[in-house]
């Protein structure tokens, strides 16, 4: 056991766990944040997304002893960033949620795309989101919802 | 809301008491920790004072909000938005002003609380609708006494009665401490909107929970805090129903962040209800898990051990040589015997053409993205309260009350959103596991959470099976004969297991002559249970699938070969008296062929390929058409799927409608890639790895079309899942001329020049 100082969403808190406690149970267990979601353990399924310094990380594949400095987003912040804001909002137009265990994951996958690329194609939303499971199969809204956010063209450009 | 576990739960207290965060269940979940993001619409309305019950669903506060229970437990299909939709529509409410809560279980409340079968639309049509006009026309007397006008002379907008001939209008909040003390009318007596006046059903109704959702909220299960709960993981035998002989307690015991660990005895002898196991409780969950590495259980693994999918596939080929143990029937009121089968056979060898296939398909695993979990409290004072993601709290509530060993009035179970379901959660395990480790664990409250691994070992499978078609086709390329040796799973008391079955009227049973299907069983020790589509996710592909193949032999395009079937009854069941109306299935069938291009698909290049098929489940009639490209190497993908649904007169919320139809799709195509199997009684598989769900970039482009029917409206949650699996296989074949007989697809199987 031993103390860790991390930023979570622009607040700082310090928690006394295990250097290999994952980020996730972390969030969920000590700082009770349980917006970031378990799936599977294995980074296999992307329920667990989070930012770190804006780039998606799988929290529960993070050991809280790697994050240091490193700024932590989660689904509970990424309302306060505008891109944030416009895929939670796109989320809610295109009625994109059946059980909605994943879309914490999903809604932070899809603001990571827009933020590094602000006009995602078909191809770029694949590349993205492939990592993100929906057991319910929401891809077709998770893929509409993306372009509203993005304020592209909402085609599916994809051979038929 | 902190001190949870001493507020009072009273329905008043309750509303006013979630005024500061919207709905949050029963006082004992953590609080909000987030402010909205501005970006999105405010929340649901929050009564400014406090409201007034009008029957079991409907309260309204003098403020004019409008609180309605949502009684079913909500897995993703939509229901907690649904039902209240039927009340506020006759209750003309205005929906602005609608707030909805999650009921508890509680039966004699509610009725009946379920979320399978697609059961919840044509079970609560008409009674839920009922509900609503029940209260309108309350206040539409209380109204009348007020104005001292009879009720005849006055109407509703969305909230307001109004009294045309003075102008005067009265808000619903104005009248309901009136109309609460007034006699409830009966059901019966009331008159029901006229469809064209609908306001509500009928209209894309956004999911309700979604800002909620979107925002991180602690709504699910898994997310539910209780003072003073330890967190505990819950270690099973591998080979199912294998007990515990001894384990290293004391060692776990010593493991720091761990605070108990303990033996749990099996109760009963339902295979998901509370088995042998080693609890670890703990002060957070992942340190329990971890602690679960350093256990070392002795197993009596008992006779399932013995058990494996290679040995299955070896009883199968052997029982698939002999004749059926038995025969399924009745049909026509006669059941089969030796002797029609041995008929069917003879016209089988007499036809101008026989076609002859076997076709198998995996155990399957539900897999919800939301893990198995359940908090509960197991009190002194002998009352139990647990908040369950369940889909079928009643079960669950008898689980606990047997292990648990207090009577059913004693237990509290509080309905939480689940992170998915497809009848995983009709099992109950995890809620008497949580009840019976509180208790054991001397009366703390609980949280039981699985991991992934053991969700996917410890699971009520969709059963495997083997199914041996033999069909004859006459001179005119009409199929004359069909048997099916169909091989599944069966228990000691000789009958199949759980869902292992395929209906004795199974079509083209009823439209062709000399239909008869046998069955013989091998010996499984595994739990098995209803999967999204239960039986017809499974049943649908093989018949569907070797149904192409006897069109194709007969040298008939596929989809015409199924309009000549569907009108080709040859019994009365079939032609319209049983279940199945063969006029709106062939109505389907032609509309998808339509909107797909069917008749188009000749100018397809190799390598691309459409199939057709349809099925009849949970009383929905869908057609779909699959469009799939497969590369040289065998990679293939689905482009699209065209489906068209008959499920009655009314689409009652057209987006979450449609949103069920492509989960489906999506659903039915990643089923085509997965399997579970079993060796020395275990299950092999693990976690996402080895048992894929479909991405992104695998989920076709979907066209959801209904066809609507005069008929009274059925359900969604399933009926649109069976067709796409043999629709994709038929269009595999078209695409590379390679039958698919086994599922999982093998991608070497499709490779072409």
């Amino acid at each position: 056991m031993a103390n860790y100082t991390i930023n979570v969403n622009g607040k700082t808190h310090t928690v006394d766990v295990a250097g290999d406690m994952p980020l996730l149970w972390v969030l969920r267990d000590k700082i009770n944040l349980k917006g970031t979601k378990f799936g599977c353990g294995v980074a296999s399924c992307g329920a667990c997304t989070v930012h770190l310094d804006g780039k998606v990380a799988r929290a529960c594949m993070t050991p809280i002893s790697s994050v240091g400095g490193q700024r932590v987003t989660t689904i509970e912040g990424i309302g306060d960033t505008k891109t944030g804001q416009a895929v939670q909002k796109a989320w809610v137009d295109v009625d994109v949620v059946q059980c909605g265990y994943c879309q914490a994951g999903q809604i932070m996958a899809a603001t990571a795309l827009i933020n590094s690329n602000s006009r995602p194609t078909d191809k770029d939303i694949d590349t993205a989101m492939q990592g993100n499971a929906c057991r319910c199969g929401t891809y077709v809204r998770i893929r509409e919802a993306i372009k509203t956010a993005a304020g592209v063209a909402k085609t599916d450009t994809r051979e038929v | 809301m902190a001190d949870g576990m001493t507020v009072n739960t009273s329905r008043r207290f309750f509303l006013l008491a979630s005024a500061a965060g919207g709905l949050v269940l029963a006082g004992c979940m953590t609080p909000d920790t987030t402010e909205g993001g501005a970006a999105l619409a405010a929340g649901p309305p929050v009564p400014k004072q406090p409201v007034v019950d009008m029957n079991n669903f409907v309260a309204i506060s003098p403020d004019g909000t409008i609180r309605i229970m949502a009684k079913n437990p909500e897995i993703g299909q939509g229901i907690k938005t649904m039902l209240p939709m039927l009340i506020a529509e006759e209750l003309d409410a205005d929906w602005s002003k609608v707030t909805i809560e999650q009921g508890d279980a509680d039966q004699k409340r509610y009725g009946s609380q379920i979320a399978g079968g697609s059961f919840a639309t044509p079970q609560h049509w008409v009674p839920q609708r009922q509900v609503g006009r029940a209260a309108r026309e309350m206040l539409l007397q209380a109204a009348a006494a007020r104005l001292a006008v009879p009720v005849s002379e006055l109407t509703t907008e969305p909230s307001m009665v109004v009294h045309a001939a003075t102008s005067k209008k009265i808000p619903y909040g104005d009248l309901v401490a009136d109309a609460a003390k007034l006699t409830p009318p009966d059901p019966a007596s009331l008159k029901m909107k006229d469809p064209k006046d609908y306001r509500i059903i009928g209209k894309d109704m956004r999911n309700w929970d979604t800002p909620r959702i979107v925002r991180g909220e602690p709504i699910f299960g898994i997310d539910v805090t209780v003072p003073g709960m330890k967190y505990a993981n819950y270690v099973k035998c591998p080979v199912f129903a294998g007990k515990v002989v001894s384990a290293n307690l004391d060692e776990i015991k010593a493991i720091p962040g761990v605070t108990d660990a303990f033996v749990v005895r099996q109760v009963g002898t339902n295979l998901m209800g509370l088995m042998d196991g080693v609890a670890i409780l703990g002060d957070d969950w992942w340190t329990v898990k971890e602690a679960a590495k350093k256990l070392k259980v002795q197993w009596d693994e008992g006779a399932t051990a013995s058990q494996s999918t290679a040995s299955f596939d070896q009883q199968a080929a052997t029982l698939a040589k002999a004749k059926p143990q038995g025969y399924l029937g009745p049909r026509g009121g006669a059941a089969p015997t030796e002797a029609t089968w041995a008929a069917a056979e003879d016209a089988v060898n007499k036809a101008a053409k026989k076609v002859e296939a076997s076709y198998t398909y995996p155990f399957l695993v539900h897999a919800p993205l939301e893990p198995q979990n359940c908090t509960a409290h197991a009190k002194a004072d002998g009352t139990v309260e647990i908040w369950a993601p369940t889909q079928l709290p009643g079960q669950g509530i008898g689980l606990v009350a047997e292990a648990v060993g207090v009577a059913q009035d004693k237990i509290t179970c509080h309905m939480i959103r689940c992170g998915g379901g497809f009848g995983r959660r009709l099992s109950n395990d995890f809620m008497v596991e949580a009840a019976a480790i509180s208790k054991q664990a001397g009366n703390i409250p609980v949280k039981l959470v699985w991991t992934r691994e053991q969700d996917m070992a410890h699971d009520p499978y969709r059963p495997g099976g083997y199914h041996n078609f033999r069909a004859g086709v006459d001179a005119q390329g009409a199929m004359v004969a069909l048997t099916n040796h169909f091989i599944t799973f069966g228990g000691a008391n000789g009958q199949p297991l759980g869902n292992a079955t395929s209906p004795p009227t199974e079509f083209p049973s009823g439209f062709i002559p000399n239909t008869v299907y046998g069955q013989s069983l091998i010996p499984g020790g595994m739990p098995t249970g209803p999967l999204r589509a239960p039986v017809s996710n499974a049943v649908c592909w093989a018949y569907q699938s070797f149904i192409d193949e006897v069109a194709i032999a007969a040298g008939k395009d596929p989809l015409q070969f199924r309009l000549d079937l569907l009108n080709s009854a040859v019994t009365a069941t079939a032609g319209g008296k049983g279940p199945m109306n063969a006029q709106r299935m062939a109505d389907v069938v032609r509309i998808v062929g339509e909107r797909s291009g069917w008749a188009n698909r000749g100018s397809l290049p190799k390598g691309t390929g459409m199939g057709v098929a349809f099925y009849f489940s949970h009383q929905g009639y869908f057609a779909q058409v699959a469009k799939v490209k497969v590369e040289q190497n065998g990679a293939w993908r689905v482009l699209k799927v065209w489906n068209v649904g008959d499920v009655g007169s009314t689409i009652i919320n057209p987006t979450n409608a449609r949103n069920q139809v492509e989960g489906s799709i999506v659903d039915g195509i990643s089923e085509m890639h997965q399997k579970i199997t079993f060796d020395k009684g275990r299950t092999v598989q693990t976690n996402f790895y080895d048992m894929p769900l479909l991405r992104i970039d695998y989920a076709p482009q979907i066209d959801v079309h209904f066809h609507t029917s005069n008929n009274a409206p059925t359900g969604l949650g399933e009926p649109a899942l069976p067709p796409v699996l043999p629709a994709v296989s038929n269009a595999l074949f078209a695409a590379t001329g390679k039958r698919i007989r086994t599922l999982p697809v093998a991608q070497a199987e499709l490779r072409w020049t």
